[in-house]
Formats: C-alpha cells, structure tokens, sequence
C-alpha cells in the first residue's frame, strides 16, 4: 500500500487538484437544477428542470428582469470590444513578429506593462480620465476600457503564431515577384488565421467575463451580465443565472476544442506543405 | 534598354520598408497611449487635489498618501497577507500540476492542459459564489474540520480571512500553473538524465537540475498571481466581510461610492508604482523579447 502510494503519489495528487478546480463548476451547474426555497440559492432542496425550462421556453429567460437584456448587452460588447482589439493588436503582432525597428524594447515593455497593472488601477484611472473629458459612462465607456485590455492578449497570442511560421513560404512568394501586400494577403494572412482567430476569442472571453473594468466604467444605465449578477447576488441570484452560466460554459468549451481541431489541421497541412 | 530604378528612388523605397513597421504599431500604439497610459500618469495630478466633491483643486495635498498607513494601514495589511498566503497555496498546488502534465502527460498533454483552463470558461462571479455553498457552515468542509477537532463547535469559515483567500487562490491558479509548465515543457531531459547516469538519486537530480531550471517560470507565476492578487476586491465582497477589506475595496469604494477621488488616486498610483518596482528585475532578467512572447 505504502509501495503504491509513493509510486502514485504525483499522480494522486494531481488528480485531487484537478477535481478540485472543478468542484466550484460542478456546483454551479448542479444548482441550476435546484428546486430553491426562498431566494437564496446555496442549500439544496430537491431536483428541478423548471429552471431550464424557463430560460428555454418561458418569455425572456423565465421573466427573470434584466437577465436578458444583460446577457445581450455582454455579448454585443464581447462582440465589438474583441473585433477591434483583434485588428489592432495584430498589426501590433506583424509588426514586432516581421520586422526590428528601433524601439522594439520599449514597445514590448508597453504590451506587458497592462497585463501587470491590477484591474482596479486600470478601471479607476480611466474612470478618471472620462470623467475630466466628460465622456459619460455607458456602451462607449466600456467599449474603450475594454479593447485596452484585450490588445497586449492578442498581441500575446498572434505573435506566438507568427513565429511559429515558416519563413520560407513568404520568401518563396516574393521570388515569384508576388508584391508585399499580395504576399501578405495570400501568404501570411491565411497562415496566421488560426492565432489570429484563438486571439479573438480569447479577447471575447476576457470582455463577457470582466467584472471589475466594467464596475467602474459602466455606469448606472448600462448592465453587463457579471454587473447583473453581481447586483443580483445582494437579494440572492436565481437559479435561471446558473443556467444561463452552463450554457455559456458548454458553448464556450465547444468553441474551444473546435479551435484547437482547426489549429492541428492547419499545422499538418503545413507539414503537407 | 533596360530600366533600372535611380539612386534617390532606392533610398526612397527604403525609407517606406522602414516606415511600415511604425505605421502596424501606430493604431494600437496609440489606443494604449491615450487610454492606458496617459490615465495612469494623471492620476498623479488626481492624487495631489483637494477639496470635496465636486470641487477639487490641485494643493499639493501629499497627506493623501500619508493616508495610506495612517488610515488603510489594516487594509493594506490585508492586501498583502491574503496575496502572500494565496500565491504560497497557487505554488503547492500549482507546480506538481505542472509537473505532472509536462512529463507525465505524454499524448493526453494538451488534453491535460484544456481541463487546466475549462473551470475558467464558467463566468468568474457564479463560480466563485460556489465557494459560498463549499464553505457553508453546514457544508461538507466545515463539517469534517469540526468532528476532526480542527474548528470549534461554533467556528465558521464564509466571511472570514479563510473563504477570501480560498477564492482568491482558486481564481489566479491557471497564472500559476502556466508559466511554469512552460519552463518545465521547455526544460532540455537529457540534462535530467546526465545527472541521473551520474548517479543522482531522483529527489536529487529534481532538487539541482529541474527545480533551478524551472525558477523562471516559478518566478513569472509568482509575479503573475501576486500582482493581481494583490490589487483584487471583488473574493472580499463575494465571500468576506468589511473585516477582511483590501486595498482594492478602499479604492473602489473610495471612487464609486465617496465619490474622493483624490485618495482614491493616491491609493491607485501607489499600488502601480509599487508593482513597477517589483516588475522592473524581472524585466532586466528576462529581457524584452520574451515579455509579451
């Protein structure tokens, strides 16, 4: 027994740490099927699908008010937020992937120094500058603050991808007298595509899960989905948001594999190649 | 006759090749600029006002700052305890983790790593209210701490220094656990076996090979849980209590609800300044290249 233990002993505990990550996760998902009593969701009282029922077939997500309205504003922002943090983050990418200039190092330290700043710092210090400039706080507000964080994540990832990248493939091109943008275009863009695609999720990710960004720079109108389950939290959140949560969990974990499937094709092809 | 392009025209498509670089950069450069950078430095005007809302005036008023141990001393302490112990428990668990998936993992590895980051893909508030339902005082955990002995009978562990630290620990694992399989996975095996050929006893060979090969990811991991960890509120609000404040609900509460921006800022910059120490011999140790790599 002791022989096993110690042969086993990394395994074990890795096993315990894994299972323990997803203990919270199980939770969620488990009380979503929760016949509640009363308005706090934490003690289990019996097996339901009403909830799902609800969120699928009931008016607006059971009727539960602002879950709705909530949900689409985040994915709209996720949305948005993402695709312009994508574009510039990128040609941040082709730049310091394709090409050395002179500061190169100060331009790194730059990417880096966001992803280091905690994101109360950077929610309040905007926050600050909208309220000098007297931008109120609203859709913009939070689209602004948003794509500032996304951008040194796909720089991040981009840049991973186009390093990974052969050369030659772009130097064949313009042997054969393609011009820069057409080897761009038809070489590099297609070849970078899966990065740049991991990038936008990522980046969208990061967007629909931001509580504290959006704390600050939100404001009183507007109501993203972890605002409104934050606020929701204070008279006890109904199990329509876990179910709405495991939904979000299942899409997003679909997309991901379905990612990383196409990332593997891609590389084999270009082993083909 | 056969064209041939003139000096001047050489040199002026050179000047545009050097160009392209700069205008890639300039969009993105430039929202970083206006919207990240020039933020942060004005807080430094922010934090010298005084006066009360809505009439601040810039004073010099450096007791803002004095505030910082005079009156958020406890919240200060808080921040940097919860962080310190938090990170400690990332690093314990974290690192066998690591280590497992980079030379146990064989063909389940990038398997092993999605399951890593899938709990993450539930939205961060939901799952760290399940911490709620785990440290229930009626729960599971309490429970068997209690017919162990390890809680007294009337102990309770939700809205204490423990559920924060938990959800704290729980939410910055994966900044942990990345960085240093990383350098585990990129780590040369045949150093491991040279050392092993020389009869190193394998805790001996993990202690002077890989353990000091891995240090860079353990110091990225350390840098990249503490830091904002250190600057986190919302584990306090979900699962302390005003007990357990840090310095990010000071801040917060500081901005949104007193409406004092002037300390407010003062705490913020403080916070930035004191992170740009710490990142600075990381960053002359690792190099610019690899920052963002």
């Amino acid at each position: 027994m002791t022989k096993f233990l110690r042969k086993h002993l990394l395994t074990l505990y890795a096993i315990a740490v894994f299972l323990s990550l997803f203990v919270p996760v199980a939770l969620v998902v488990l009380f979503g099927f929760n016949d509640v009593r009363g308005r706090f969701n934490f003690r289990w009282a019996g097996f339901t699908l009403e909830h799902w029922e609800s969120v699928f077939f009931g008016r607006t997500f059971g009727g539960v008010p602002g879950l709705w309205d909530a949900t689409l504003t985040s994915l709209r922002l996720a949305f948005i937020s993402s695709a312009i943090g994508t574009v510039l983050g990128t040609l941040i990418a082709l730049a310091l992937g394709r090409y050395s200039f002179r500061g190169k190092g100060t331009t790194n330290v730059f990417l880096f120094l966001p992803m280091a700043t905690p994101e109360v710092v950077m929610g309040s210090s905007i926050l600050a500058l909208f309220l000098v400039i007297g931008l109120s706080q609203g859709f913009l507000t939070l689209l602004i603050s948003h794509i500032v964080f996304i951008i040194s994540y796909v720089v991040l990832t981009v840049k991973a991808r186009i390093q990974g990248l052969d050369r030659h493939l772009e130097e064949a091109a313009m042997d054969l007298y393609a011009t820069e943008w057409e080897t761009f275009r038809r070489v590099t863009l297609p070849l970078i595509m899966p990065g740049v695609f991991a990038a936008f999720l990522l980046g969208f990710a990061l967007s629909f899960d931001d509580f504290i960004i959006a704390n600050f720079n939100a404001g009183p109108r507007v109501q993203t989905l972890p605002l409104w389950i934050f606020a929701a939290n204070q008279r006890g959140i109904p199990p329509e948001a876990n179910v709405v949560g495991t939904v979000i969990f299942v899409v997003t974990l679909g997309v991901m594999l379905l990612n990383v499937i196409w990332q593997r094709r891609q590389s084999a092809k270009e082993a083909r190649a | 006759m056969t064209t041939t392009l003139h000096e001047p025209e050489l040199a002026r498509l050179a000047r545009r090749r050097a160009m392209v670089p700069y205008l890639l950069l300039l969009p993105g450069m430039a929202w970083l600029f206006a919207f990240f950078l020039v933020p942060i430095l004005r807080l430094i005007g922010v934090s010298l006002q005084s006066g009360i809302y809505p009439n601040y005036e810039f004073t010099w008023q450096w007791d803002n700052y004095a505030r910082l141990w005079t009156q958020y001393g406890g919240q200060v302490w808080n921040s940097l305890r919860f962080a310190f112990i938090a990170t400690v428990i990332c690093l314990v668990l974290a690192y066998p983790l690591a280590y497992f998936i980079a030379f146990r993992g064989g063909r389940w590895k990038n398997f092993l790593l999605v399951l890593l980051l899938m709990p993450f893909l539930m939205p961060f508030l939901l799952r760290t209210l399940s911490w709620k339902i785990i440290l229930a005082d009626e729960g599971l955990v309490v429970g068997t701490l209690k017919s162990i002995g390890l809680l007294g009978p009337n102990a309770t562990l939700l809205a204490t220094s423990v559920s924060v630290i938990a959800g704290i620990a729980y939410n910055f694992l994966p900044f942990m656990a990345l960085p240093i399989y990383v350098s585990l996975e990129k780590l040369d095996r045949s150093l491991i076996e040279a050392a092993t050929d020389l009869y190193a006893r394998p805790t001996e060979a993990f202690r002077k090979v890989t353990l000091p090969l891995s240090m860079p990811g353990v110091v990225a991991g350390t840098l990249l849980t503490f830091i904002p960890a250190v600057g986190d509120y919302v584990n306090v609000l979900l699962l302390g209590s005003p007990n357990e404040f840090m310095i990010g609900n000071v801040i917060q509460s500081r901005f949104l609800n007193v409406l004092d921006y002037p300390v407010a800022a003062a705490l913020s910059f403080t916070l930035m300044a004191v992170i740009v120490l710490m990142l600075i011999p990381y960053v002359r140790a690792t190099g610019t290249d690899d920052l963002v790599a």
